[in-house]
């Protein structure tokens, strides 16, 4: 190991990346669909160490092996071809773990990244319903916040893209069958739905972020059990990996920026 | 074999207002711009355009050309929001039917084979049912008896579509990486316009790419029209990449009036061929100053 990854202690942004390729533990040979740099780190993380034979895109239709730096190319080998319409296939099959990032969730794990404000007319148009409401029905989803604030964590989203326990429930076996909302990371804490009822409780604290923080900037009540335990910091093998070979460029830092003590 | 071969205007005096009309590609991908170029400056519109939106979505809101949008996102892929869209949206200007991804696809699928509907799982539980009330559910005839949304076809009046390389015949081939939903959109549609990069003899077509490359076959196939470059700005890989500075200029200038008037009469006001010489020239331009 260099002297450098063990010399200076583990950011935020690694705490993070971490806690996101803890979602995909136990998944074992299926596709892992992260969304956004932190999540992306995560899962070349997790297949480099404890889930080797997870399945990646290159953000293309190729399916590579090997570990590559995050805004890289994907130097391969490629080991399957998998178009749009294979992935849709794949989602539909339940041989997929993904990771979106929602404008708006709520404590069921609603999500929203289609509108703010009335649909019909919103006050502001976002990207739309994408693929969410089939990733969430068909496959388990996790979520990444890259800021945790009462603006992303509301009482009730606007639009149900991704879908929730609650709305999954109430729409039926054929919808709850195949539905698992696995845990949400955010810049603050990692958050999971196995509270009863399945509403979102908090399940670590990131070092140096106190409860209080987590609960001011949830706009909903979280399930608090007891005593909330300390998010896991990277061990020296995840450091190395994460600072040496999947994100040399830095580019977890435009998501969530090195605190200044 | 026939020659099908048109110019982007033919192709439009075949379409009339009020029309459904798919649009090949992905987000800002292979996207047969300069067929929707050719709608915006045209006479049609009330149009429902149904696509996984790029910036023909956007051009064609700019121009006034879009009744109702049928799609599951809007995207320029590098830059995540389409601001002629959300202008559109914010203002409540267009009417649309905001659908999942697959729901999209079965809509297609479904047309294509001349099926009412097929079922899926994607949109249980979700918005998509709330804010599409026409939408309904369907129950399994054997013994699991579970109920699934029965997504309607989405029967097309016209699809438009850019390709890599075709033979005059609309035998057409994609080089890139994906096929997208192509192949769907033109067999969902009464009539096929597609467009490509070069017209070459049929059988150069097998040479360049392999038989798994021509998944669009000419019986989709009503006009063919070689445009090279007429996916520009969006990509049209192996052929060339987006034009990531000019989507960032387009993007900037739709966000201010003036500046998309400037940007509108620079590029979108003459035919193809002059927007291909004002782009040619703006490149001309930037290599000269740097």
């Amino acid at each position: 190991m260099s002297e450098p990854a063990r010399a200076t202690p583990a950011t935020r942004a690694e705490v993070c990346a971490v806690a996101c390729a803890e979602a995909w533990r136990d998944d074992g040979e299926i596709l892992a669909s992260p969304f956004g740099v932190i999540p992306t780190i995560g899962a070349r993380l997790a297949r480099a160490t404890f889930e080797p034979d997870l399945l990646l895109s290159d953000g293309e239709a190729g399916l590579v092996a090997g570990c590559w730096p995050v805004g890289d190319p994907a130097p391969g080998p490629v080991e399957g071809w998998a178009p749009f319409r294979s992935v849709f296939d794949i989602a539909w099959a339940g041989k997929r773990h993904i990771m979106m990032s929602p404008s708006q969730i709520d404590r069921f794990g609603n999500m929203n990244i289609s509108a703010i404000g009335d649909f019909a007319r919103p006050t502001r148009q976002l990207i739309g319903m994408r693929g969410a409401p089939g990733n969430t029905i068909c496959h388990p989803t996790s979520y990444w916040v890259a800021r945790h604030s009462t603006r992303t964590f509301v009482p009730r989203v606007d639009v149900v893209c991704g879908v929730g326990y609650d709305s999954a429930a109430a729409a039926g076996p054929a919808a709850s069958r195949f539905h698992a909302l696995r845990r949400v990371v955010t810049n603050l804490a990692v958050l999971d739905f196995a509270a009863p009822g399945h509403t979102m409780r908090l399940v670590s604290v990131h070092p140096g972020v106190r409860v209080s923080e987590v609960v001011a900037s949830t706009g909903f009540e979280l399930v608090i059990d007891g005593e909330v335990a300390q998010t896991p910091l990277p061990g020296p093998d995840e450091l190395r990996l994460i600072r040496e070979v999947i994100d040399p460029h830095l580019a977890r830092y435009r998501e969530v920026p090195q605190e200044h003590e | 074999m026939a020659d099908k071969r048109m110019t982007e205007d033919e192709v439009v005096a075949r379409l009339q207002p009020g029309m459904t009309i798919g649009i090949g590609g992905w987000g800002s991908r292979r996207k047969p711009m300069s067929l929707v170029r050719a709608i915006a400056r045209s006479g049609l519109r009330d149009l429902t355009i149904a696509c996984y939106g790029g910036p023909d979505v956007g051009l064609l809101c700019a121009a006034g050309k879009v009744r109702r949008l049928i799609y599951a996102f809007v995207s320029l892929d590098s830059i995540p929001l389409e601001p002629h869209f959300q202008a559109a949206r914010q203002s409540g200007a267009v009417e649309v039917t905001e659908y999942d991804e697959g729901m999209l696809q079965w809509a297609l699928y479904a047309a294509s084979l001349r099926l009412p509907f097929l079922p899926t799982r994607a949109g249980l539980g979700s918005d998509v049912m709330r804010l599409n009330p026409q939408l309904r559910t369907v129950t399994s005839p054997y013994a699991d008896a579970e109920e699934l949304l029965a997504v309607p076809a989405l029967a097309l009046d016209a699809a438009l579509i850019h390709l890599n390389r075709a033979d005059m015949a609309g035998n057409a081939q994609f080089l890139g990486p994906d096929l997208y939903f192509d192949d769907l959109f033109a067999a969902a549609a009464e009539r096929t316009y597609l467009s490509c990069e070069r017209v070459v003899p049929t059988e150069e077509l097998a040479a360049a790419g392999g038989v798994s490359s021509l998944r669009i076959h000419r019986w989709m196939v009503d006009g063919v029209v070689e445009a090279s470059h007429g996916a520009h700005f969006t990509s049209c890989a192996p052929d060339y990449a987006r034009d990531e500075e000019f989507q960032r200029a387009y993007v900037s200038a739709a966000k201010d009036p003036q500046a998309w008037q400037e940007f509108a009469a620079t590029y979108l006001s003459g035919t193809e061929s002059d927007y291909q010489a004002a782009v040619a020239g703006r490149r001309a331009v930037a290599g000269a100053t740097t």
